[in-house]
């Protein structure tokens, strides 16, 4: 029977099946950072257990990190107590590479395992953090978990699973000049809702897809689970392979072409059957912002914020009502005429460098406006930070008005110093807009760096199709 | 992991869809490197007038009075009615963490994001799906009855309401219901295939010999 590539990936980990499918799932790669950990390894060490494979461990500390300032450490105590308890936890029980605050490979979790070559095709993945599903783009299985399962994976290098419903996203066509993977996310989970992926592991297809560089394929994957869906994924082909040769963990030798060849085949067979199908035109998606405090309240940048009176279903209009007011619009305005207070191009959906190189080439010989009290870029790595200064890339943003950080999550949930007061409205490139998301009382329009970098020096959104 | 055999508790309505773990915990509190105490801070954005942060005497902050929580007559709820994607965003199980903290043991919405939903019965908080219909005549009750309470009967898969005779059936997959039932943590019973894991393993190791090392 053909077999999608979720079914492959799912068939390849089982290590032993219940009657009622419940089933124990072997996992490859295990991502650790700060937030989620003290309590899976402290359970560790209450029930005397020692983790089952130390080899399949790769930690970093990006939650709580700061983005300025690093001479001085991490300020706030409770954040660096939580930061020192993963340096002695890696300290006492190992893992294959720990990259900690100040080392020069940290970054964001979802960053740099792929760029550390760590996130290989047909492996499974798991963190304890939503954004996981960011790997799929590899052709993995990835999704997030929750602590104890953090503590379960650590004991038994397992997680007990049942298998999810295979969907499947396909978007074809030529994306308009300026639309790109953020776009293409966020029209999809305006299409579905938040909740259209729920119980669905999502697979993106399509000659859109197809013609997306691994940093739009992460940034899509990585919205995946802001559709419902827990696990997103792309198939292999030459663009994953160019990817990942040579990174520090792929494998080399005789062992890289023995991997190509098993990686050729993650894909879905022709002719595999999906539970739920939803096609998209590129010709239809236009740059996306988001209106209100859920990633599905989002418009196109040429429409104007949509009003509740239209709306028939009254717990959805109730739920409109209720973002407008948290979001200080009122109904019927242009997207263009919403006025901004700070930007911030970041996070695990739009911090490598292909974002960061989008953004500064709308921005290059042109100033932040002056209305905007912050611009912000924070790259999503170490390595991407380095990059992009051999590039100039750091000189375009600074001399635009731009402040040019150190990497980490930052803004994006706003747990270290970098965040939102009451009231300020922000164009993020991250990936949710929930209340208080990026500080209590601010208020989040989720979109893509170019719409991010375009909206900083005109000091309100603008449609970057048009931009000079 | 407390058992979970038959629970009969008061309801507190939380008439919203798409609540999302940054609401049901916000993120300053995630911090703590504990399991524990964090259900003061449970909604924190809603239930207080001022912004919370870490370290703060919570007796000492002024509520909000339209919260649903901070009404007198759900004092002591320990089921959360809820409406549809319930748990959206994060997979912080702070959020179950909080809710169990503050005194939940059941919630029960017409649709769970996933990762939450399963969180919750890694905590001994039994997340139950019911029809859009049933909870909106649920909210109806709850609504018009001070003091409204229903019983949870895990082993029959049963929501009984107070008149003992509306009973209605909700699924919950066998093996979750059964570490519940019994308050096993699924470490142990994972650690029973260690033969199958250590085989599956060695023979992973001689395929794919790329993934380890």
């Amino acid at each position: 029977m053909p077999q999608t590539l979720y079914d492959k990936l799912w068939a390849s980990h089982v290590v032993h099946a219940e009657d009622d499918g419940t089933a124990l799932l072997y996992i490859d790669r295990h991502l650790v950072h700060e937030v989620t950990s003290p309590q899976a390894f402290e359970g560790l060490r209450l029930a005397g257990r020692k983790p089952w494979r130390i080899d399949s461990i790769v930690a970093t500390a990006d939650h709580n990190t700061p983005t300025t300032d690093w001479n001085e450490g991490i300020k706030d105590p409770i954040s660096r107590l939580q930061v020192e308890t993963l340096d002695a936890n890696i300290r006492e029980y190992g893992a294959k590479a720990y990259f900690p605050f100040l080392d020069r490979r940290q970054g964001i979790v979802h960053v740099i395992g792929p760029e550390q070559g760590a996130t290989l095709p047909g492996m499974t993945v798991v963190c304890g953090d939503s954004h996981t599903s960011t790997h799929g783009a590899f052709a993995c299985l990835a999704h997030g978990i929750g602590t104890s399962e953090v503590e379960h994976v650590l004991a038994t290098q397992c997680l007990v699973q049942k298998k999810m419903q295979n969907m499947l996203v396909t978007v074809d066509g030529r994306l308009a000049r300026g639309v790109g993977a953020k776009d293409i996310a966020l029209a999809i989970i305006g299409r579905i809702g938040t909740a259209g992926g729920t119980g669905c592991a999502a697979e993106f297809a399509g000659s859109s897809i197809r013609a997306l560089s691994m940093e739009g394929r992460m940034t899509l994957c990585n919205m995946a689970i802001e559709a419902g869906a827990r696990a997103g994924m792309v198939a292999v082909d030459d663009t994953t392979i160019a990817y990942l040769k040579g990174r520090p963990f792929a494998p080399a030798g005789e062992n890289w072409n023995r991997a190509v060849a098993y990686w050729r085949t993650l894909a879905s067979d022709e002719g595999a059957q999906f539970d739920r199908v939803v096609r998209l035109d590129a010709r239809d998606i236009s740059p996306q912002v988001t209106w209100g405090t859920s990633p599905e309240m989002v418009v196109a940048v040429d429409a104007r914020v949509p009003d509740p009176d239209k709306e028939r279903d009254p717990g959805r209009r109730e739920g409109m009502e209720r973002a407008l007011v948290y979001m200080g619009l009122k109904p019927n305005t242009r997207i263009e005429d919403i006025r901004l207070d700070k930007v911030f191009i970041g996070s695990c959906t739009n911090s490598r460098i292909e974002d960061l190189r989008a953004a500064a080439a709308l921005v290059r010989g042109k100033r932040v406006a002056s209305n905007i009290r912050l611009a912000m870029v924070v790259p999503g790595s170490g390595l991407v930070k380095a990059q992009a200064e051999q590039e100039g890339l750091d000189r375009v943003f600074r001399e635009s008005g731009f402040q040019w950080r150190e990497p980490g999550c930052s803004m994006c949930l706003a747990m270290n110093d970098d965040r939102l007061e009451p009231g300020e409205r922000c164009a993020s490139t991250s990936n949710r807009n929930f209340e208080g998301r990026q500080g209590a009382g601010g208020r989040t329009h989720l979109v893509s760096p170019e719409m991010a970098a375009a909206a900083a020096i005109a000091g309100h959104f603008v449609d970057v199709r048009n931009w000079k | 992991m407390e058992r979970f055999t038959v629970l009969n508790g008061i309801v507190a309505p939380l008439d919203r869809a798409n609540v999302d773990t940054d609401a049901i915990i916000p993120k300053q509190f995630l911090k703590s490197i504990k399991r524990s105490g964090f259900g003061p801070n449970l909604f924190d954005a809603w239930r207080y007038q001022d912004v919370g942060e870490p370290g703060m005497d919570n007796a000492k902050r002024a509520l909000n009075p339209d919260f649903v929580l901070n009404q007198a007559r759900y004092k002591g709820a320990s089921i959360l009615l809820a409406r549809k994607n319930f748990g959206c965003g994060s997979s912080r199980e702070h959020a179950p963490w909080a809710l169990a903290d503050y005194g939940f043991r059941a919630i029960i919405a017409p649709s769970f994001a996933d990762i939450f939903y399963n969180n919750c019965f890694k905590n001994g908080l039994l997340p139950i799906v019911l029809s859009e219909l049933r909870v909106d005549r649920l909210f109806h009750e709850v609504n018009a009855f001070p003091g409204y309470k229903l019983s949870i009967d895990l082993e029959r898969q049963l929501v009984i309401a107070p008149d003992g005779a509306t009973q209605t059936k909700f699924d919950v997959d066998a093996h979750r219901k059964y570490c519940l039932l019994n308050g096993f943590d699924d470490i142990g019973l994972s650690l029973r295939q260690a033969d199958k894991i250590r085989a599956f393993e060695a023979r992973r190791r001689i395929e794919q010999p790329w993934l380890f090392g």
